[in-house]
């Protein structure tokens, strides 16, 4: 009875032992072959799984607050003009509800659609919608016809009509072609998050995978009641806005 | 009569040698080295790779460090102006000068290594 006992008992011990020292392995090595095919692995491409979006609490949203376009024209090299021929890539726009009077400020960019029209339009297609759900401008193909900029009904794109120096080497733009809010790609696929969502004060910009039921998005969308803008054109834009 | 009919070849051929010579395009390479293709072939087919990377780059998101016109840059640019677009003898413009071709990357990107430019716009 006590030798099988002490059997046991050394069983439990040689049994903990390898579990901790399998663990302590499979911690020392893990990183190290993530490393490995980060460095020696092919690039992946933007996978179909995941679909980027936004979720934007206007109810944080201060009135007059600019940092979100401010951060926008930095990261991109936006001149940060308002005239008709300047390009904006994000702008606020404060809305009043004439009854209540209640009044609520909110960023107003490109609304990354899952049927974007802008692709559809477009004659070169160089508009085009990348698998990970973020809609883009081709420049090589673009020739500026801005067909897409009469089909977007959220006038999120603009039209380079000067010509540009001194870009940010991320962010190529130039006289001739189409334009409007990547989302940050450039951003994305070193992991960032896009410059607006990181600018605002009040974390009013919550950025994610909206496919990826862990993450703060998603689960954020599914628990709040949250409205797409012109949801009645069913285009079923990634941007998702709170308290509209 | 031989003696002068060589004498008269070489008068020829010096002239010849030493025009082409001064024609070819010198480049500023910059920092310079290898870690694409030799020289040579990258002479010949830099174009198609660049091409074949921008495409996959930005319509499928295959950010390749190694073959993007960024990386190129970063090496080829001149460490007197961080440029390869900035004078007549920068690295792409010297060749692409002397081919008479013309290249419109640089109208949208950037000519400048990108450290360089973040350190001028940190600023």
């Amino acid at each position: 009875m006590t030798k099988e006992c002490k059997i046991n008992g050394i069983d439990i011990q040689r049994r903990s032992f390898l579990k901790t020292s399998f663990g302590a392995a499979a911690v020392a090595i893990a990183p190290g072959m993530l490393l490995f095919d980060a460095a020696h692995g092919q690039p992946l491409p933007a996978s179909g799984k995941v679909r980027w979006g936004m979720l934007i609490d206007t109810t944080q949203c201060k009135t007059g607050c600019t940092d979100c376009v401010t951060a926008c024209n930095k990261e991109n090299g936006l001149s940060g003009g308002t005239s008709p021929t300047d390009s904006q890539w994000i702008r606020k726009v404060e809305l009043k509800d004439a009854s209540s009077g209640r009044e609520l400020s909110l960023p107003m960019m490109c609304q990354h659609c899952e049927h974007p029209p802008c692709v559809d339009v477009c004659p070169t297609t160089a508009s085009f919608k990348r698998a990970d759900g973020i809609v883009l401008v081709d420049k090589h193909r673009c020739i500026g016809c801005r067909y897409c900029m009469m089909a977007c009904p959220y006038k999120a794109r603009s039209f380079v009509h000067e010509p540009l120096h001194d870009q940010n080497p991320d962010v190529p733009r130039g006289k001739g072609t189409v334009e409007a809010c990547t989302l940050c790609v450039h951003r994305i696929d070193k992991g960032q998050q896009p410059a607006c969502a990181e600018a605002c004060p009040n974390k009013a910009i919550l950025f994610g995978d909206l496919n990826d039921s862990s993450s703060e998005i998603a689960r954020k969308v599914l628990g709040v009641a949250s409205v797409q803008v012109r949801a009645d054109l069913r285009l079923n834009p990634g941007i998702r806005y709170q308290g509209l | 009569m031989k003696l002068l009919f060589a004498s008269m070849l070489l008068c020829l051929c010096i002239p010849a040698v030493w025009a082409a010579e001064a024609n070819i395009p010198k480049p500023d390479i910059g920092r310079g080295g290898q870690c694409v293709e030799d020289p040579q072939w990258m002479r010949k087919n830099h174009m198609h790779l660049l091409k074949h990377q921008r495409d996959e780059a930005l319509r499928k998101g295959i950010r390749d460090e190694k073959i993007s016109l960024k990386n190129c840059i970063e090496c080829h640019a001149s460490t007197k102006d961080d440029s390869v677009i900035a004078r007549d003898d920068s690295f792409c413009v010297a060749c692409h000068r002397y081919e008479a071709v013309n290249i419109d990357c640089f109208e949208c990107h950037s000519g400048i290594r990108k450290s360089a430019w973040l350190q001028r716009n940190a600023k």
